[in-house]
């Protein structure tokens, strides 16, 4: 119960920050790169992009992009498990949960270097 | 003209005596202006004296006469016969709460939430009466309010599926009147509020289920009290790692 006490805060604070991104920023990149590029209505070359996510600055707001809702995900999903009745797993539910979205970082990090 | 009439399933319960809650079908007389706990009362005065169940206003204020109607939970001095034509209309004890008989639950652990809050103005030094009132301007009374209009009926923990899991979760109206207190301009009390809130089973319980503020009969809106105090938490949590030495407020 202790370690819960002290690490809410911390994982609300990434589910709230992963929330904001996820309302405000996603939709502007499903829209250009989900149906505007693919679509035709405005043409960005690959390259250009390239060039693009390989400047520091971006990669770091894509990281945010990418990982931040991962833990938006983790919070909320970990919540929807409890509350369908899981709550004798809460332990192992929230390692999952946040474990899964710690790997996603991890690779994105990993993605973004490479680049 | 035969009368019109409606039929009530209520539940009626006797912990030891009876082994588990029954369902007693009751058939009133219909009229408009009749609200479920009319319904009662004419059961109660004109055909089983031993319904037990809860109420005093009459008029949405004093918050004794929650039920669940319909599976929904509701002031049975607010709820209209008329909304639920042509019946039946199920009443139930409210969810989440133990039965004390038919349609009575316990409070003991709600009024217990409460007073762990400390909903009450607490001054760091209380200053003598004779130096007059705590003076608030309009503005200062609108950012609490809202809140301060509960009326403690407990709909918003009978819709609470977290309060039904876990129990020790303090739930939406404790936390709306805790909150409350801190954003009122004369409280001096957050930091003896904040260990009670910041506890896992406090604020940090809730899974934004929102129900709360659904079935809320006063507009309270606990459910925003529950997020904001989140916000907080995490942000007095926030200040506390990056600046250990700095008190908290
Ligand atoms: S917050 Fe609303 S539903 Fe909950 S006890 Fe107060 S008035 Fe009733
Ligand atoms: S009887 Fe008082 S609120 Fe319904």
């Amino acid at each position: 119960m202790a370690t819960r006490k002290t690490s809410e805060p911390f994982w609300w604070l990434l589910f709230a920050a992963g929330g904001m991104v996820a309302a405000l920023l996603v939709p502007v990149h499903l829209l250009v790169h989900g149906l505007a590029v693919p679509l035709g209505w405005t043409s960005i070359s690959h390259a250009r992009m390239l060039a693009l996510a390989g400047h520091p600055l971006v990669k770091l707001y894509l990281f945010a992009l990418i990982a931040l809702p991962l833990y938006h995900w983790a919070h909320r999903f970990r919540f929807i498990l409890e509350d369908l009745g899981l709550r004798g797993l809460r332990t192992p539910i929230a390692i999952l949960c946040y474990g899964a979205a710690v790997l996603g970082t991890v690779a994105t990090l990993w993605v973004l270097w490479q680049i | 003209m035969t009368e019109e009439t409606m039929t009530l399933e209520v539940t009626r319960y006797r912990p030891g005596h009876d082994r588990e809650p029954r369902t007693q079908s009751f058939t009133v007389p219909y009229r408009t202006d009749w609200v479920v706990l009319d319904a009662l009362n004419h059961i109660k005065d004109r055909i089983d004296g031993t319904l037990s169940y809860r109420w005093s206003c009459r008029m949405g204020v004093c918050g004794s006469c929650g039920m669940m109607v319909n599976g929904v939970p509701k002031l049975t001095c607010a709820a209209f016969l008329r909304d639920y034509r042509p019946g039946p209309i199920r009443v139930e004890p409210l969810a989440n709460f133990p039965v004390i008989r038919d349609l009575v639950i316990a409070l003991d652990d709600f009024m217990e939430k409460l007073r762990r809050v400390k909903p009450w103005i607490i001054r760091a030094v209380e200053k003598p009466v004779s130096d007059g009132e705590y003076l608030q301007t309009p503005a200062q009374l609108d950012a609490y309010k809202q809140f301060s209009m509960c009326i403690n009926c407990m709909l918003c923990y009978a819709a609470c599926p977290v309060y039904g899991l876990e129990p020790a979760f303090l739930g939406p109206a404790a936390i709306a009147l805790a909150y409350r207190y801190n954003l009122d301009s004369r409280d001096e009390g957050y930091r003896l509020r904040e260990p009670v809130l910041s506890e896992a089973v406090g604020v940090w319980e809730c899974t934004f289920v929102g129900e709360c503020s659904v079935v809320c009969p006063k507009g309270v809106d606990p459910a925003a009290a529950i997020q904001r105090s989140k916000l907080a938490g995490a942000t007095d949590w926030l200040l506390s790692m990056i600046m250990p030495w700095a008190g908290r407020r």
